[in-house]
């Protein structure tokens, strides 16, 4: 609204301007030396060493077999856990668009309960439940399921089921605001038309819901690219994270070029895959899905 | 009723069964009687509540995660509010691609955050500080509150803003007359969502916090990298417990503002 009718002159609008710069400020103040200037920071220093430029810490990539291979186990565990929070969450979403008011509400709420509970709290408790002589291992030895207890934590099984656990609201969100805006006529009039439940269900309701999909997937994808302290805690040193890759350079190494080439790269996948995703749903509708 | 959407609904129910298993499992935990982590506890107690009360590393821990969520929220919550009106009453694409800049800290990884964070503080020497701590927080927080703050501006009738200054009154006490009230519902919202934001954070004080000034959430995830403590599952307990009357407190916002859109 930068022209009002009180007073719709140049100097007015620049005014407003000026209001709204000022309004900016604080906040772009704040995102702006301790987010903005950091990462233009790590840029520079990535290209850097002994006062001179270099791209030795990018050619680490092709040289050095862990970094590829972390990258490589980190794509592989957003795959997996996308994939998973998608089979999971999207029947969540599903039943909770077409339930009544109050059932909805329901499972949205038991969807979101999680959500709000620490990140380090829901981490201890899988921790407690797949240990050795864990909830799960007792339950099953106690069944006559298996004879000696599974390895269900410090590996990559039980980093996944800790960070779909904690995902899996971002994917359930963003489906269920789509699916919520489907018109239940089009899948009636579908059905009217002779089409079975899983035909109408497959050629109107599914790509319908599409960019909910993406959203979802988009989400959590990213997140898990960038997670920390699941791996970290449930990993058991056997999953090798992109992200402990930079902290051990720092905290370990003191290697800050290594970290710093590793976070360009790392944070150039995540604007890529948001640029690809806002080729098919805005920006905005992604992160306000949320 | 079809056997598909049954098996459909008997799924969900599995699903959500297993969302709220940790929390099903940590409460009854942080009662146990027992040393060692065994489900269902042997015996019942306090023990593990009494020894967090009782221990001064723990409080101070959480004296500071208090300190930094409460201030972190209510200055992102001034920040963020004011950018959410500046970008609502815009238009030019320069002021829309500052909408992107700001919700970065949402969309950046959290490590690589934390990294920056800890470069800037080494170099003005707030590391390890409560300030250090509240500021960063700020900048998580912002896109939580600018997001929510923009739904409700959205929903609100700009017009109003005009009537009220062509009555005379300044833009100023036109916000705060006119529009807070309004848009409070999400403004409270954003702050809620700040606040957990802030309590729950855990990367970026792993970096930058230390000595007197370490967070609730640094000492858990040294405790829980160390060795498997019962303690936690009191801490968490009560965590668990707050954010749950966060939760509440949501849910009450905005059913207030469910009201008073019906109102207007």
């Amino acid at each position: 609204m930068s022209t009002s009718p009180i007073n719709p002159s140049v100097a007015h609008d620049r005014r407003e301007r000026r209001l709204i710069l000022l309004l900016l400020a604080p906040a772009l103040a704040v995102v702006g030396c301790l987010l903005v200037v950091p990462l233009g920071w790590l840029a520079w220093q990535s290209v850097r060493q002994d006062g001179g430029f270099t791209l030795a810490h990018y050619a680490r990539f092709l040289t050095d077999d862990v970094y590829w291979m972390t990258f490589l186990q980190t794509f592989r565990m957003a795959f997996i856990v996308t994939a998973a929070a998608l089979i999971l969450g999207y029947p969540v979403a599903y039943v909770a668009a077409g339930a009544s008011r109050r059932w909805s509400i329901f499972i949205l709420a038991m969807v979101v309960l999680p959500f709000w509970t620490s990140v380090l709290v829901r981490a201890y408790a899988w921790l407690i439940l797949l240990q050795r002589r864990g909830l799960v291992n007792s339950a099953l030895t106690d069944l006559g399921l298996i004879d000696a207890p599974l390895t269900l934590v410090n590996n990559e099984f039980g980093t996944i089921v800790a960070t779909v656990h904690i995902l899996l609201p971002f994917m359930v969100l963003p489906l269920y605001a789509t699916m919520q805006k489907i018109p239940p006529e089009l899948t009636m009039a579908g059905a009217s038309l002779g089409g079975t439940p899983l035909h109408v269900f497959l050629r109107v309701f599914l790509p319908l819901s599409l960019p909910g999909v993406v959203a979802g997937m988009v989400l959590v994808f990213v997140l898990t690219l960038g997670f920390y302290i699941t791996p970290e805690l449930l990993g058991g040193g056997r999953t090798y994270m992109v992200s402990m890759l930079v902290s051990r350079n720092i905290e370990v190494y003191n290697e800050w070029g290594a970290a710093s080439s590793i976070s360009v790269v790392l944070l150039a996948c995540v604007f890529f895959i948001f640029r690809l995703a806002s080729l098919v749903i805005p920006f905005e509708r992604i992160m306000g899905a949320r | 009723m079809a056997v598909p959407k049954i098996l459909l609904r008997v799924f969900v129910g599995l699903v959500l069964l297993w969302l709220m298993i940790p929390i099903v499992i940590i409460v009854p935990m942080s009662f146990s009687g027992a040393r060692f982590l065994a489900f269902p506890p042997p015996s019942w107690s306090l023990r593990w509540y009494e020894a967090y009360l009782a221990s001064p590393a723990w409080m101070q821990a959480t004296r500071v995660s208090l300190i930094v969520a409460v201030s972190s929220a209510v200055i992102a919550t001034v920040m963020g509010t004011a950018a959410a009106y500046a970008l609502n009453l815009a238009n030019s694409r320069l002021v829309r691609s500052l909408q992107v800049v700001l919700m970065l800290p949402l969309v950046v990884p959290i490590v690589i955050t934390a990294v920056g964070v800890f470069l800037v503080y080494a170099n003005v020497g707030l590391l390890a500080t409560m300030t250090g701590l509240i500021l960063a927080n700020v900048m998580l927080g912002l896109p939580y509150v600018i997001t929510s703050v923009l739904v409700g501006l959205r929903k609100f009738d700009p017009a109003q803003e005009m009537v009220s200054r062509s009555l005379g009154m300044n833009r100023l006490r036109t916000f705060f007359i006119v529009t807070l009230p309004q848009i409070r519902p999400s403004v409270i919202t954003g702050l809620l969502f700040a606040f957990i934001s802030a309590l729950d954070e855990t990367v970026v004080a792993l970096f930058i916090s230390g000595g007197q000034y370490q967070t609730l959430t640094k000492r858990m995830f040294t405790a829980l990298r160390d060795e498997i403590d019962p303690t936690i599952a009191a801490i968490s307990t009560l965590l668990t417990a707050v954010s749950f009357l966060v939760v509440m407190l949501v849910a009450l916002s905005a059913r207030g503002e469910a009201k008073s859109n019906a109102a207007s």
